[in-house]
């Protein structure tokens, strides 16, 4: 049976993924099918939904699933618009805004010792690395 | 300095009236700034929205949102349409946004005639007492009428959530087939 004493700091590392259209299942998706580890991730779209929807939205999940970071698409979009609105109250989330699947890949193998903070950081880099032009 | 009159003349600014007038609820966001600026080519971004405008930190949250190649001007329906003149005075391409159909409504009667020719749907999101119009609007009974009192003073209302995709006249968006 779970410690209800528990603090978010020591559960499983959760967080969500937002974004446009189809952007946050598709990066989920390929998490799991490299890593296995897709469930420390949750899948929110923001495709439909108003600016208190998105929000809203946000809050729940992370109520649901004690998320601590938010990862989103572009820095403007409203998906981090709204990501920024819930920091505003919720001061230990972290956001990474432009995440791509290197950036998830690197989160989900974080060492359990780092804070989520650090992981996001950490990984929010690994996907600044991986973003390249290759020619022949 | 003296120029002959069969040199070249100086290239000088042109204004131009706003490119768009756009009606989205998400105000600032990612169409606005990547879907129609960057084929737009947008300057500026006139934000008209009395809550926005009396509330600093809400601006410094969609100032982050747009590239620092483009100004965001924070402005209440009134002094914006004030201000129409002036926008259009400028020569980069422009955007006014507003939240909400009643907002454009003020902007348009409170504005020179024929200031606003056209009006862009690009977002009214769904909410319990709105019924769905198309994939991205949602209307009430008062909003229906509010777009029918826009169409009624001479502006053409057309819905088209991004440029690639087609614009939705109004009898269409009104009669819900499309939804």
């Amino acid at each position: 049976m779970a410690d209800e004493s528990q603090t978010p700091a020591h559960l499983p590392r959760r967080a969500i993924v937002t974004g446009h259209g189809a952007f946050p299942e598709g990066l989920v998706s390929a998490v799991q099918q490299i890593t296995g580890r897709g469930e420390m991730l949750v899948a929110f779209s923001n495709a439909g939904l108003g600016r208190e929807e998105i929000e809203a939205g946000l809050r729940s999940w992370i109520e649901n699933v004690r998320a601590s970071v938010i990862f989103t698409d572009l820095p403007g979009g409203s998906a981090t618009l709204a990501a920024r609105r819930v920091l505003r109250d919720q001061p230990t989330l972290t956001i990474v805004t432009g995440a791509n699947l290197a950036t998830l890949v690197d989160f989900v193998f974080a060492d359990d010792s780092m804070s989520a903070a650090d992981a996001a950081a950490h990984a929010a880099e690994r996907g600044r690395v991986a973003l390249a032009t290759v020619h022949a | 300095m003296w120029r002959s009159p069969l040199c070249t003349p100086e290239p000088r600014p042109v204004s131009m009236p706003i490119s768009l007038f756009r009606i989205d609820d998400r105000l600032v966001h990612g169409q606005v700034v990547v879907g129609w600026g960057q084929p737009l080519k947008v300057g500026f971004i006139v934000l008209a929205d009395d809550d926005v405008a009396a509330e600093e930190w809400e601006q410094e949250l969609y100032r982050m949102g747009v590239p620092p190649n483009v100004d965001v001007y924070f402005s209440t329906v009134a002094d914006a349409a004030r201000a129409l003149e002036r926008y259009s005075s400028d020569a980069r391409p422009g955007v006014l946004l507003t939240g909400t159909i009643d907002a454009m409504l003020r902007l348009v009667r409170a504005a020179p005639r024929g200031a606003v020719r056209s009006v862009n749907i690009g977002g009214i999101h769904h909410r319990d007492d709105r019924a769905q119009k198309l994939r991205y609007v949602f209307l009430t009974a008062q909003e229906e009428d509010e777009l029918r009192a826009l169409a009624e003073s001479g502006v053409t209302v057309t819905a088209q959530d991004v440029p690639s995709a087609h614009a939705v006249p109004l009898s269409d968006i009104l009669s819900g087939a499309q939804a």
